[in-house]
């Protein structure tokens, strides 16, 4: 039997919905133009996540998908490769030899990714499955009913469990707080500051698994938390917003709250990411229309 | 990797803005010369370059906007309700076609960031027409058992800090009730007074109904002291404010004062801090600081004095302060050289009384009018800084213990017309909302406006309620 265990000493804030509306409202009120919008583009470019979780994911599938990583579009001069290429375990092996002699890392999603439900055993068991198919970096999943249920000890101990075992074979962890699964800004706060607490790579918002992915607002929540991490233990926390992010402008805003709330020193791929599989090709488009003054049909850029 | 990721000028072009080099009077329907042939130049606070030329109205021209009033009163008083509603709709709606023009006319003139006059004072001056427009046929039923009319003609004087805006927050309800006016705006920011005569002009009012007219402090002198006008309107400072309520009182008119502000923001311990802290930002440095209502005086509960003091330092640090045409300024230009000394003598005078001043690193413009935002900390309630408003981005903080501390200190001022209190727990903030004497209180929010909310001042704050149906009243005579 299970004993419900609030002791773990952490303790979180509160959040204000409307000071964070306000706050979106005066970055999205930034307008980054010419040399700005350009660099930032190649910024958002090189922080993608080039994600496939599906069921009907295949070897081929994912090869293709490595190669779009790598070379995103080749006709445009100075695209950089995208961060990483995210897979399920099953489908790392595949990927690491796919990206081999490139610097685009093989991320993959472990610990029963989307739903968690399993023991800290087996999850642990899938991890070290991946990280000895080759992967680079794992994204895992907290037990969303445990928080929920108020057990943060059991949540931490597990996140922590899992960091132990990629710290040891120096990969990094990041953690899915499914915000949408939370229920409001201030259980995501709780949930951030749970997670900062064991010292991850990146905290990370969502699976893409379920109908409310990213948004601004959730980022901007764990930005703070990330913030306030670093300012409290000097640790720099990276921040990975997925699922939903398509368009380029949106991108755009996502670095400049994450300037404006973090600093430069976040804006590196190594400190966020965009999880992300439509997002690559609006880039490439804006990128091309910067340099053509025209936007060009979607069927110039490749789909994988 | 790229780092220094910096943003690229972003300036709104000013190429569809029409200004004429020189501006006559708007009396009776018609643009007239000034009776005694002077001038006064407005100039960009930012660039120190000339705008345009404006008339100073003296005695006579004072003398026959009056009486272009007084005789438009009597047709404007007896038309409905819903004609007079259909003219005011019809500004507001030219307003918001002309929305852009008018923002760049108001951030050449006053050195505003064009983000605000853009997003807040020219969409809010043509929402306080809308507002108005909707009450004008419904008169009658403002106030149950009573029978209204209009007052007669209104003598309007209206500050710099948000030149437009408080135009619409005088002619719009004066109209709605059936009175007419005889407005002025301030000497550093009258173009888009004279824009909006121009509105009025484009609208078809009848003549006289609304009558612009510019020039100094002289001209508002004459203004109060004329005999025509049933009320007089004032906006502005609290010194000028008590000379106005005298000629009020000698000639028997009725007033309305919305006067200056020593603003207490107050942060609880329980407070959203990052929350908190935007609030400070815009509590104290929105529009410079040039805010009647702006929080100028920050208490922090001292257990969260120090997070709160680092995380507003890295805020500050991260505001865009310079040109008011780019549209990723946060800062702009003081409204005036004038204003920048008054400023500068509150910054010495801050440090002369102990208190320790902190302001970003960062070059400021050469030309034009600057302050950097800028904080005192170590300050005791009885510092002038913490006392006399300073109407600009200047705030002077102090830590308070416990709840009944805090409001003895907050209500601790000759002022009475603003306050913010932040804390997540819902009950500490009606407690507040009671024990303050302020005239609005601000709840984990800071500066939001809305013409249906009423807006005015408790003790040397003034006295009467712009906005909502309490604006209603300050236009209305009842039987």
């Amino acid at each position: 039997m299970e004993v419900k265990d609030k002791s773990v000493e952490f303790s979180s804030v509160p959040v204000d919905l409307m000071g964070i509306n306000d706050r979106i409202a005066r970055i999205k009120a930034r307008s980054i133009k010419s040399e700005a919008k350009v660099a930032g583009l190649h910024m958002a470019l090189s922080m993608i996540d080039l994600t496939t979780l599906e069921g009907s994911d295949t070897q081929q599938k994912v090869r293709q998908l490595c190669y779009k990583a790598m070379h995103p579009h080749d006709e445009l001069e100075g695209t950089p490769p995208v961060a990483a290429v995210c897979v399920y375990p099953t489908l790392v092996r595949t990927a690491k030899e796919a990206l081999k002699g490139s610097e685009v890392r093989v991320a993959s999603v472990a610990t029963y990714f989307p739903s968690g439900q399993s023991t800290l055993e087996q999850k642990l068991e899938e991890t070290h499955f991946a990280i000895t198919e080759g992967a680079d970096e794992v994204d895992m999943v907290i037990s969303r009913g445990k928080f929920l249920a108020g057990e943060y000890t059991y949540v931490l101990n597990e996140i922590k469990a899992v960091n132990a075992l990629c710290k040891e074979h120096s990969v990094d962890l990041k953690v899915i707080l499914e915000t949408g699964e939370l229920g409001s800004l201030d259980e995501v706060r709780k949930a951030a500051d749970l997670a900062l607490l064991a010292d991850p790579a990146f905290i990370k918002t969502s699976t893409g698994k379920i109908g409310q992915a990213a948004n601004m607002q959730v980022t901007l929540v764990m930005l703070q938390a990330i913030s306030d991490h670093y300012h409290r233990t000097g640790a720099r926390v990276g921040m990975k917003p997925a699922g939903g992010i398509s368009d380029a402008k949106t991108a755009l805003h996502y670095l400049m709250m994450v300037k404006e709330v973090l600093g430069e020193d976040w804006l590196t791929n190594k400190r966020f990411r965009f999880g992300a599989s439509r997002l690559a090709n609006d880039i490439l488009m804006q990128l091309r229309k910067q340099q053509t003054g025209l936007y060009q049909s979607p069927h110039y850029f490749s789909k994988d | 990797m790229t780092k220094d990721w910096n943003l690229s000028a972003a300036p709104e072009s000013t190429s569809h803005v029409q200004l004429q080099q020189e501006y006559g009077l708007f009396i009776g329907g018609k643009w007239i010369k000034p009776s005694d042939g002077k001038y006064f130049e407005t100039s960009n606070p930012a660039t120190e370059k000339k705008l345009a030329s404006i008339a100073l109205a003296g005695r006579k021209d004072v003398d026959s906007a009056f009486k272009s009033a007084d005789k438009a009163f009597e047709s404007w008083s007896k038309l409905s309700g819903a004609e007079r509603g259909k003219y005011i709709f019809r500004i507001a709606r030219i307003i918001q076609e002309k929305s852009r023009e008018f923002a760049v006319i108001e951030s050449m003139d006053g050195g505003k960031p064009i983000r605000e006059s853009r997003d807040i004072d020219i969409p809010l001056a043509a929402a306080h027409f809308f507002y108005y427009a909707g009450w004008a046929d419904k008169l009658e039923y403002v106030f149950p058992g009573r029978k209204v009319r209009p007052m007669g003609v209104a003598a309007q004087i209206i500050p710099w800090n948000f030149p437009l805006l408080m135009a619409a927050w005088k002619i719009a309800p004066a109209l709605a009730c059936g009175n007419t006016v005889v407005l002025k705006p301030a000497e550093t920011t009258s173009l888009t007074a004279l824009k909006l005569a121009e509105v009025i002009d484009e609208a078809g009012l009848p003549p006289g109904v609304v009558n612009i007219i510019t020039g100094d402090g002289s001209t508002g002198a004459l203004m109060t002291a004329h005999p025509t006008p049933n009320k007089l309107a004032f906006t502005g400072s609290t010194e000028v404010g008590k000379q106005i309520y005298k000629a009020a009182i000698q000639g028997g008119k009725k007033v309305t004062l919305e006067l200056g502000g020593k603003a207490a923001n107050i942060i609880f311990d329980d407070a959203p801090i990052d929350a908190a802290v935007e609030g400070i930002i815009n509590g104290i440095y929105f529009n410079q600081g040039h805010v009647c209502c702006a929080g100028s005086r920050l208490f922090v509960q001292e257990t969260v004095y120090a997070e709160v003091l680092a995380k507003l330092k890295r805020r500050m640090d991260s505001l865009i302060v310079g040109d008011p045409m780019d549209k990723n300024t946060d800062i702009g230009a003081i409204n005036s050289k004038e204003q920048l000394k008054t400023i500068e003598h509150y910054l010495k005078l801050g440090s002369e009384e102990g208190a320790d001043i902190y302001q970003p690193a960062g070059e400021l413009p050469k030309k034009g009018y600057w302050c950097k935002p800028t904080l005192f900390t170590n300050v005791a309630q009885s510092n002038r800084i913490a006392q006399e408003e300073i109407f600009g981005p200047v705030l002077a903080i102090q830590t308070f213990r416990t709840i009944d501390e805090v409001i003895e200190k907050a209500n601790n001022t000759p002022y009475g017309l603003s306050a913010g209190v932040w804390t997540d727990k819902g009950s500490k903030v009606f407690q507040l909302t009671k024990a303050l004497k302020a005239g609005v209180v601000w709840a984990n929010t800071y500066n939001k406006f809305d013409p249906t909310s009423p807006f005015g001042g408790f003790k040397e704050s003034g006295f009467g309620r712009e906005g909502g149906m309490h604006g209603l009243e300050a236009y209305l005579a009842f039987d």
